[in-house]
């Protein structure tokens, strides 16, 4: 059995890299996405329907006639308001407005996605 | 007396087995007590991992494949589903294979290890989600898989070394 040391260079190295990788991963996300116009609802796969992000709103989302999660779009923003599944999961994600964000709620195959919409390519250029 | 001592041999790894298989289902059992702040399907703590990296170096890759298996389906009957035993199986099973590939190069030590399994276990839970809500527009999230599980894993790795240490040097 050989275990010591618990880490040398190398590890150090491998971990700092994996660090700086991520970093620019996120950064390059950060950069290529605009704040988008509307969000998409798919349950499944399948479209369930678009909305307005600069349109405060509260959108239930029915499932086999019951309502299955909720949600809310206010200042722009998109959350999860609420949801029937057990680990609630969804509803820590926080709220959304850059294009391609999402929201998902595993247990009921939800998606929330932002994606572009018409009016605020305009504003993108300036906010990046 | 040599069938003796491989009958023994044969109880003693019978019985460490057992040991590891029950000690890496307590783990996940405190696992699911703790809960994460970042809601992001697939980050996890991996306390598991401990039992899992633990065994890996204790007494090989064999053992940990057949534990860290077994250790999904048993939690996935008891506590899960189909979904969750799914969901399990691709973060443990990446997670296993990029371990032991990597402690197999011989250049890295434990820590790594442990991080790189973090890491795979997160990604490999996070695809299947993809597949499975068949947008893999939520790949937006995969910096934050990465650093939570090397996080995870730094962590995991600390203590896993920190049990290595203290357990008997003898060959099972």
């Amino acid at each position: 059995m050989k275990i010591c040391p618990a880490f040398g260079k190398k590890d150090i190295v491998f971990l700092v890299t994996i660090s700086i990788l991520s970093m620019l991963i996120y950064g390059m996300i950060l950069s290529t996405t605009k704040s988008g116009g509307e969000i998409k609802i798919t349950i499944d796969g399948k479209a369930y329907g678009i909305y307005e992000l600069n349109e405060d709103q509260i959108i239930p989302i029915t499932i086999d006639g019951g309502v299955a999660n909720t949600v809310v779009i206010q200042d722009g923003k998109a959350s999860m308001q609420s949801a029937t599944c057990p680990d609630g999961l969804c509803k820590k994600q926080g709220q959304i407005s850059r294009q391609k964000q999402t929201i998902v709620c595993l247990p009921h195959k939800v998606v929330v996605e932002v994606i572009s919409g018409k009016e605020t390519e305009g504003l993108d250029a300036i906010a990046s | 007396m040599r069938t003796m001592n491989e009958t023994s041999k044969k109880i003693r790894k019978i019985t460490y087995l057992g040991l590891a298989l029950s000690v890496a289902l307590i783990c996940s059992y405190i696992e699911a007590m703790i809960p994460i702040p970042i809601g992001i399907p697939g980050i996890k703590l991996g306390l598991t991992n401990v039992v899992i990296v633990g065994i890996l170096y204790y007494s090989g890759e064999k053992d940990a494949a057949s534990i860290s298996f077994l250790r999904v389906l048993l939690v996935g009957f008891l506590f899960g589903n189909w979904y969750s035993i799914i969901y399990s199986l691709a973060g443990a099973a990446l997670s296993f294979v990029v371990m032991a590939l990597l402690k197999k190069t011989n250049q890295f030590h434990l820590i790594s290890v442990s991080a790189a399994g973090g890491i795979a276990h997160n990604l490999g839970q996070f695809l299947v989600a993809a597949l499975m809500v068949e947008n893999f527009h939520i790949l937006y999230y995969f910096p934050v898989l990465l650093i939570a599980g090397m996080l995870t894993g730094i962590l995991i790795g600390i203590v896993g070394y920190q049990v290595l240490i203290r357990l008997p040097k003898e060959e099972v």
